[in-house]
């Protein structure tokens, strides 16, 4: 592995590889020094397009823990906007010596030119690019399902698990990267969505779709059960809202108590963040002993240090 | 003078064998024995003639734009590519919108010299969409415009529309649509599909085009006007266009090369000179294109040469303009995917590629037969020198190639308009490209 651009490229195989590793890294996360010198001398950039404190943190702190050298970088703006292109801050950063750039940016594909375009030599990291992928908030949710819910499974991975992800996929970098990693895990994954925010040629992916979250609770015994965030300019927007008003997306896929209290007892509730409590989820949901969300939050800290350390500090000894 | 050219046994539509004796700017005979003294003397073994290429559909960006394409480096495009005739768009800047615009479009094609560049106009002022742009001083003006396009964007007015269909039966004009409801391609980036799916990337959903395609050839049939569909790219436009014409309406339609070669896979990888607009689509769509210039429901291939700098093509896609450069590449797309194919002729090529395109401009002495007494616009092709498509190696201004890397099947070996060689290849001593 050279990049991670997006988790459609990721064999069965790399993929527990990250997640075992990420579980290596946890561990290290308990001793009393928490800092590891494998990436001392690297220099990582965090190159963000856009905003997300969440997602740069969490890399950042990272790539701290591994002794890397860290380098925020807040591009404002990008070509769209005649600030500096791509291609020139790329460029800038290369002659600066960076060895990996985690990308974040509000354009489709920023990650894949970046890795692509013979600008860099380093590794990149897509940290989320416009509405196609965010690779590491998948695997930590891969992580994150199994360490509660291994016991479960009927294969070495996800099989026979059903994810249910619930909200806007049309938009969502989270459900795309998602239904890629846990199915070639292995995973049963059931896409819960109003045909307005399902894509165009979504009925050829590996997963079933559904139109209300009534209906995935009727029909499949979910294991988990993830929320996506609603943009709620997807509803008001200049252009033709995609769903009528926010009190009708609680209606059809907002999870409350009543739904919660539907789902087997060993399913779990996880949610990207940052969340609409009151909209896609109630606050009895998100702080019900079910919910998993802040454990989201670390464990997308160790999945990070995994892949930051398969990327960048070369032959894995296995 | 021009010196008197022979050209010896050249392949005319790839069907009889012949000699082309150009003198005068005309087609002096067809055998050599009656050619002038000192005439120059090519050997045509091998090459196939075709009444010079007529381009419908070309962005020369002169004025407004020269960093991308001027008149100049978009003409000596054209002749390298095989055209004596381009039709220039209207959406420069300022846009061809008057008379003045259009004459200075076609004033500056005749210094130039290398290729008849005949304007279009904008149907709207500015491109904008809401009023009728002075049609009447356009055609009236030294360019003659006759066929009006708001092209890159569409008139989706319906009411403008159909004005703009009656108005311009005046002076026999024609409207040329670019067929794509706005409020459907709000932000698209990519045809809609499996592949945009995948890709994250906003949707250009083929009913879109395919709607608009349909309410014009209703408004023309209502009004009794001409209308001609630009670039069509999907399957059912096809069959929409199809359905038009067996009703009698007088509807033409135009599909360009890249349609007819790549698909929607293109934009995996997220290299923006895949993009264009209409978008990619996929081999499905590709393959009723092909289908629709067989059956005649397409009427005229044009290139919608779009030249961009590379500042505007190497960012990310959603930041990337749309269009592809095509000028030089046409005929060889043409001759691998139909011609080489089986399913279209050389002489169906003429038609396509030439007189249709002539006869619907309304370009006067082009498009015309190989014949004795007719102009002297003359595509020579030898269809058996392949070589390989260098989008650096273009006498456009822009690199902006999608079939960088693709084999052509056949090369443009010279290009002459009313006697002149405005093109020659090195295979024949020229410059080359």
């Amino acid at each position: 592995m050279k990049h991670l651009l997006s988790t459609a490229d990721l064999s069965r195989d790399e993929a527990l590889l990250i997640l075992d590793t990420a579980a290596e890294m946890a561990k290290t996360q308990e001793r009393e020094v928490r800092k590891l010198p494998t990436l001392r001398g690297k220099t990582v950039v965090n190159l963000f397009f856009e905003d997300s404190t969440r997602t740069r943190i969490s890399f950042e702190v990272a790539a701290k823990r591994l002794s890397a050298d860290v380098i925020n970088f807040s591009a404002r703006g990008s070509s769209v906007s005649k600030g500096e292109s791509l291609k020139d801050t790329a460029l800038t950063l290369e002659a600066m010596g960076s060895d990996g750039i985690v990308i974040r940016h509000s354009a489709s594909g920023a990650a894949e030119r970046l890795a692509t375009s013979g600008w860099i030599k380093g590794s990149v990291i897509n940290a989320g690019d416009g509405t196609h992928q965010h690779p590491t908030q998948a695997l930590l949710d891969a992580y994150t399902i199994r360490h509660h819910l291994s016991d479960r499974t009927e294969g070495d991975a996800f099989e026979g698990l059903t994810v249910a992800i619930v909200g806007d996929v049309l938009h969502s970098r989270v459900a795309r990267s998602n239904v890629d990693l846990l199915t070639s895990l292995g995973a049963s994954v059931v896409l819960v969505a109003s045909p307005t925010l399902v894509p165009i040629g979504a009925e050829t992916w590996p997963a079933r779709v559904v139109h209300t979250i009534d209906e995935a609770l009727d029909s499949f015994d979910i294991d988990a059960l993830m929320m996506l965030r609603i943009q709620l300019e997807r509803m008001s927007g200049g252009s033709v809202a995609f769903f009528p008003s926010p009190a009708e997306y609680s209606r059809l896929l907002g999870l409350d108590a009543a739904r919660l209290a539907r789902l087997p007892s060993h399913a779990i509730i996880m949610h990207p963040g940052p969340m609409n409590r009151g909209l896609e989820i109630s606050a009895e949901a998100a702080d019900s002993p079910q919910s998993v969300i802040v454990e989201q939050v670390s464990n997308g800290v160790a999945v990070r240090m995994a892949v930051l350390y398969l990327l960048l500090a070369g032959e894995v000894e296995s | 003078m021009t010196k008197p050219i022979v050209i010896t046994g050249v392949s005319l539509y790839g069907e009889t064998t012949a000699d082309l004796v150009i003198a005068q700017g005309e087609i002096a005979s067809l055998s050599a024995s009656d050619a002038p003294s000192g005439a120059n003397k090519m050997d045509g073994s091998g090459l196939v003639a075709l009444p010079g290429l007529v381009d419908p559909h070309t962005h020369l960006r002169e004025p407004g734009r020269e960093d991308a394409e001027t008149i100049e480096t978009g003409s000596r495009s054209a002749a390298a590519g095989g055209y004596v005739a381009v039709h220039a768009m209207a959406n420069t800047t300022p846009v061809a919108d008057t008379a003045g615009v259009v004459e200075q479009v076609w004033r500056r094609g005749r210094e130039v010299g290398l290729v008849d560049v005949f304007p279009l106009g904008a149907v709207t002022v500015g491109l904008g969409g809401e009023r009728l742009a002075e049609l009447g001083a356009m055609a009236q003006s030294l360019a003659h415009v006759r066929m009006f396009s708001d092209d890159g964007m569409c008139v989706s007015d319906p009411s403008l529309m159909r004005r703009a269909l009656e108005y311009v039966k005046t002076f026999d004009g024609i409207i040329a649509q670019h067929a794509q409801d706005p409020r459907l391609t709000e932000g698209s980036q990519m045809h809609e599909g499996v592949v945009s799916a995948s890709l994250g990337l906003a949707g250009w959903p083929a009913v879109a085009e395919e709607s608009i395609i349909a309410r014009d050839i209703l408004l023309a049939e209502h009004v009794d006007s001409r209308i001609h569909v630009l670039h069509l790219s999907t399957a059912r436009s096809v069959d929409i266009v199809r359905w038009g014409k067996s009703r009698g309406v007088k509807v033409t339609a135009e599909a360009t090369p890249h349609h007819i070669l790549l698909t929607d896979e293109s934009a995996r990888g997220y290299d923006a000179r895949f993009k264009v607009n209409p978008p990619l689509r996929p081999e499905s769509d590709v393959e009723a294109v092909r289908a629709g210039l067989v059956d005649g429901t397409i009427d005229v291939i044009g290139t919608d040469h779009a030249p961009h700098p590379d500042e505007d093509k190497d960012g990310e896609w959603a930041s990337s303009a749309f269009g592809m450069i095509g000028l030089e590449t046409s005929l060889g797309v043409v001759q691998k995917t139909m011609v080489d194919t089986g399913r279209l002729t050389w002489r169906d090529v003429a038609r396509l590629m030439s007189e249709a395109p002539a006869r619907l401009c309304q370009f006067d002495g082009h498009g015309r037969p190989l014949a004795v007494g007719e102009p002297a616009n003359v595509t020579l092709i030898d269809p058996k020198r392949p070589w390989i498509v260098d989008p650096r190696g273009t006498a456009s201004r822009s690199h902006n190639s999608p079939f960088g890397g693709i084999e052509m099947p056949g090369t443009v070996v010279a290009t002459i308009l009313r006697g002149t060689m405005t093109h020659i290849h090195e295979a024949l001593g020229g410059a080359g490209k």
